[in-house]
């Protein structure tokens, strides 16, 4: 699968010579948006590495796996990313953290690694994208959104454990 | 909210840090987590620049308005009582066709404005249109194809096929998605 990226890259470009886009102009543009985009996250992800790597270094987060490591292996969890199970509908940030944080204790090639990889590919920040487009129109009741939503992230979850044991059988 | 989860985090580890006696961990990771979070950011910075670059070529070279267009027939189902013709359906495909390809910050006008359409559709209600509840539910579940920036954080820490895990990742968004809209739709019914 490692040549989807470029793949597409290339299918795009093309795409764009064919309608007489100024193909690289408009990369600039672009690329000088994500530039932009990443200046006004950053601190927010400062701060959260911040919290995160404190988090780590006191033992909370070992003594937390350690207290659920029965319930997880009886289930079949990976215990290292329950942090990061709970934390990712709230926060992007804080998630991201959490997964570099596993991934430098455990590898991104580990069963948790892996785990971990296709939970943050297949979920997203559900309380940001509810408040953020409720919100906008000021909509208070919204019936049984958050409940549907929640769910699918509880999906992701189970789905991303069932997926990386039948594709790396570990 | 997150202002309570960050200090709570702090609090939480240095109560922590002071019940197992780590506090010398503590300070140590005072220090190194800033260096840290700027590797993080310098990492991201590389793919999100480019990925950016080549996404805004996809917009204007109306990429996107052609993924649109042929992801139309199969959100129909979705929205019966939305006219395919309509503002608001237009948005909401615009929307969805640009999350599928990761184009978070193209996504998030066309959503709003989906939305504010919706609700001039539901009289400015104060509560959610069925047609609300399956849109945002959509955006809370993960639409995208190219996960290239969690591929990119998989190589810098040393994976040896940091795309491996793109064929899970689909199968889990899908299993998510069908989840969502299936519970989302049902509970419509019973209003």
């Amino acid at each position: 699968m490692e040549f989807v990226m470029p793949a597409f890259a290339c299918t795009v470009v093309i795409f764009g010579l064919v309608r007489r886009v100024p193909v690289f102009d408009v990369f600039l543009k672009g690329a000088k948006e994500g530039i932009q985009l990443l200046y006004s996250i950053a601190p927010t992800i400062m701060g959260l590495v911040f919290a995160i790597d404190l988090l780590r270094a006191s033992g909370a987060v070992d003594s937390l796996c350690k207290l659920i490591e029965p319930a997880a292996e009886y289930l079949g969890f990976p215990k290292e990313i329950v942090p990061m199970a709970l934390l990712r509908p709230i926060s992007g940030g804080g998630s991201t953290a959490l997964l570099t944080a596993l991934y430098q204790d455990c590898g991104p090639d580990s069963f948790a690694g892996r785990v971990a990889s296709v939970l943050a590919g297949s979920s997203e920040t559900t309380f940001y994208a509810i408040a953020m487009y409720y919100g906008c129109i000021k909509v208070k009741k919204i019936r049984h959104t958050l409940f549907a939503a929640l769910m699918a992230d509880f999906t992701a979850v189970v789905v991303s454990i069932i997926t990386v044991r039948i594709f790396f059988g570990n | 909210m997150l202002n309570y989860i960050w200090s709570g985090l702090v609090i939480i580890s240095i109560t922590c840090s002071i019940i197992f006696g780590n506090t010398s961990n503590l300070s140590k990771a005072l220090i190194d987590s800033g260096a840290s979070s700027i590797e993080l950011i310098f990492t991201m910075a590389g793919i999100m620049c480019l990925w950016s670059g080549i996404m805004k070529i996809a917009v204007e070279s109306g990429f996107t308005s052609a993924i649109a267009k042929l992801f139309a027939p199969l959100l129909r189902p979705l929205f019966p009582s939305l006219d395919k013709n309509s503002a608001a359906f237009k948005s909401i495909t615009m929307n969805i066709s640009a999350n599928l390809l990761g184009l978070g910050n193209a996504a998030t006008p066309f959503g709003l404005k989906a939305m504010e359409q919706l609700h001039t559709l539901n009289n400015k209600s104060d509560t959610a249109s069925n047609e609300m509840v399956i849109f945002v539910v959509m955006n809370t579940a993960s639409l995208q194809l190219l996960p290239t920036t969690l591929a990119t954080l998989r190589q810098t820490y040393g994976s040896s096929a940091p795309f491996e895990i793109i064929v899970p990742v689909w199968i889990s968004s899908a299993c998510a998605l069908a989840v969502a809209l299936i519970l989302a739709c049902t509970l419509n019914l019973k209003k």
